[in-house]
């Protein structure tokens, strides 16, 4: 009988091999799913994985691999921390649309002004929208015990709302002839997010979230903030007698997710997606929960499991004009992704032993 | 506004119909969470619910089978997150909201080419003689069968929890697994047994916004129900009797807000619309919760 049996240290081998472990089961598995649609798999999953890189048409995709993996890796960054610590924000989506509100109305208040300062002036506003957004189910859970899942959670909801009627009423562009969505802010040089090297896709929120892997890798392996973090999640209890501040480690682990999924809505809004409209956020706060997990909660990680994540956005909308693949397919892939991590996760904790029935 | 053009009796009488999605999935995800499971994956089960539903109603033009199958749906989706929490011991929190995100693009696949169809009629109960009744009548007596069906289920948890042997056991795996387990309880079995169950209930929540609700199939359509309903949970301190409460105010909230919608009320309809998450944050705050499950969150490992 197979019998699991609790191994005394997690293993090291198997923290590094499970992401790819699962990557691997998911392309065969999704391959099944892509038949069962009536596609051929193989070639699906080399449209899906391999053109966006190797194709001829390439050039045109690699940039778009760093403007999806971008506020990917921005809001997984931050997510981790407070996951390490058994913290769960899982409202960054919620963040990201009202950092980015926050940003578009500080650039859209200037308009039509030319000024270095205003660039700025977005970042900040879009960090603190974030932020402060964050801080709601932070305080409550601090304050009152209220579950920061659920809270953050149905501030995505009211985040969404806000977003429509900011569309429809106080963003709305003035001369837009009654049309939804604002001006756009990628057309108006002050408030751009422009490319730092042209035709590169690297923008300035790719630059901070790289910036962000290093300074979250040097936080959390070389500095006692990130040592509370990890205790806390390990063993709030020896936390406690160690000196750390629940409360306040919830609050700067939200502030931190907060803020992050801010900065990550305001560089789309001024530079991809370019203005404030009613479909403006496209999931990529949920998609950051995957990132954060297949790359172990750990910086370098994380970068590797946002440009995977990226790809698999970008090779699914290739195949969805080339091959007519649903784009929900994608969708079910990269929940496929995160349940096999999670299955193939038990081989870092648990060793499989075959062991006679005990009487 | 024009207050008056809304009706007392009507505005309660829907009431009955907005909180019954809601009702069914809570009260699967209390008895799934009274067994020390949490399943974050009830938004995931209702849409996937909503879909199977929708598509087997229309396949076979009876409502009622389209229920069976949203039930056997929202099961089968509950499978997956046992099996890899009870026997992979995968963290539940995380695997519930990979169940989301799998369900709500599982649907959207599935419902492709169902958008824009109707559904079967599923004609309203007429119960005669207290149907009658005024004002209480048309409140209580006169809706569709699936609301009754809602509380008979909440009547036969409360029971099952409260009289019965199994309910007894199902409640000391959820206080503390490891001294059920020296009883000799099968811990993980019980378990299995309740994620389902609570997952043909968020299947049955589910179907009961594409076909009687709302009646048709679009993407997400739950719209964060699932939540709600884990909300609704936590608010009801994990018992049947507040459960009821929880859900009847919530869906009081939702009709008084789609009600001012149609009176033309001042505020703008994207604000009214964020009125049932605002109002379920409150109550999460307002509402000391109870005490949880003891075991509730926790993986089980039988350590030999």
């Amino acid at each position: 009988m197979i019998m699991l049996e609790k191994r005394p240290q997690p293993s090291r081998g198997w923290t590094f091999a499970t992401p790819v472990v699962a990557v691997v089961l998911t392309m065969f598995f999704g391959g099944l799913l892509f038949a069962a649609l009536g596609q051929d798999p193989l070639v699906t999953i080399r449209t899906i994985f391999l053109d966006p890189l190797f194709s001829e048409f390439a050039w045109f995709y690699r940039p778009q691999l760093l403007i999806k993996g971008a506020p990917l890796v921005l809001i997984a960054i931050g997510l981790s921390f407070g996951f390490r610590a058994g913290i769960w924000n899982i409202g960054a989506e919620g963040q990201y649309i009202v950092g980015a509100i926050c940003g578009a109305a500080v650039g859209l208040a200037f308009y039509p002004m030319e000024s270095f300062i205003i660039f700025p002036l977005m970042v900040i506003a879009g960090a603190s929208g974030g932020l402060l957004w964050a801080m709601i189910p932070g305080l409550l859970r601090v304050r009152f015990g209220t579950n920061e899942i659920l809270v953050s959670l149905m501030l995505v909801y009211v985040a969404e709302q806000l977003l429509a009627s900011m569309a429809l009423g106080a963003l709305r562009n003035p001369d837009g002839m009654g049309f939804p969505g604002s001006r756009n802010l990628s057309q108006y040089e002050s408030a751009a997010n422009l490319e730092i090297i042209a035709g590169s896709g690297m923008h300035w929120g790719v630059l901070t979230a790289f910036l962000a892997v290093i300074v979250a890798y040097v936080a959390l392996s070389r500095h006692i903030f990130g040592f509370n973090v990890r205790l806390s999640g390990q063993s709030p209890r020896a936390a406690r007698f160690a000196g750390v501040n629940p409360g306040l480690l919830v609050l700067i682990c939200m502030a931190i997710s907060g803020a992050l999924a801010g900065l990550a809505g305001l560089f789309e809004v001024a530079g991809p997606a370019g203005q404030i409209s009613i479909d403006f956020n496209v999931g990529y706060g949920f998609t950051a929960i995957i990132v954060a997990f297949l790359g172990r909660l750990h910086p370098v990680g994380i970068l590797l499991a946002g440009g995977l994540m990226a790809l698999t956005y970008i090779g699914g909308e290739i195949a969805q004009s080339n091959l007519g693949l649903p784009i929900a397919a994608i969708q079910i892939l990269q929940g496929m992704l995160l349940f096999f991590l999670l299955a193939v996760d038990v081989l870092t904790n648990y060793r499989i032993t075959w062991a006679r029935k005990i009487a | 506004m024009d207050l008056s053009s809304i009706n007392p009796v009507l505005l309660l009488a829907s009431l009955m119909v907005a909180a019954t999605p809601i009702l069914l999935a809570a009260i699967g995800e209390l008895v799934v969470e009274r067994a020390g499971v949490l399943n974050l994956g009830v938004e995931g089960m209702m849409i996937t619910g909503a879909v199977c539903g929708f598509v087997v109603a229309v396949a076979t033009t009876s409502p009622w089978l389209g229920f069976l199958g949203a039930a056997i749906g929202g099961a089968l989706l509950s499978l997956i997150f046992g099996f890899l929490t009870q026997f992979l011991l995968s963290n539940q929190v995380a695997t519930g909201l990979a169940l989301t995100l799998f369900g709500l693009g599982l649907s959207a696949l599935m419902g492709q080419g169902y958008i824009g169809i109707k559904a079967p009629e599923f004609p309203d109960w007429y119960i005669p003689l207290l149907g009658d009744i005024p004002v209480i009548g048309p409140v209580i007596f006169q809706h569709d069968p699936m609301v009754y069906v809602g509380l008979a289920i909440v009547g036969g948890v409360w029971a099952f929890l409260k009289y019965s042997r199994a309910g007894l056991i199902l409640r000391a795996v959820g206080e503390n697994h490891e001294a059920a387990h020296a009883l000799g309880y099968h811990v993980v079995r019980v378990r299995m047994l309740a994620i389902m169950f609570g997952g043909a209930c968020a299947g049955l929540g589910g179907a009961y916004l594409s076909l009687v609700r709302v009646p048709q199939w679009t993407e997400g359509m739950t719209a964060g129900a699932g939540w709600i309903a884990l909300a609704i949970v936590v608010f009801a301190s994990w018992r049947p009797g507040r459960l009821l409460l929880g859900a009847y105010l919530f869906g009081g909230v939702t009709v008084l807000q789609l009600n001012l919608q149609a009176a033309g009320a001042a505020i703008g309809v994207e604000y009214l619309s964020m009125a049932p998450y605002l109002a379920t944050i409150a109550v999460l705050v307002i509402m000391r919760a109870g005490r949880a499950p003891g075991s509730l969150g926790q993986s089980f490992h039988a350590s030999r």
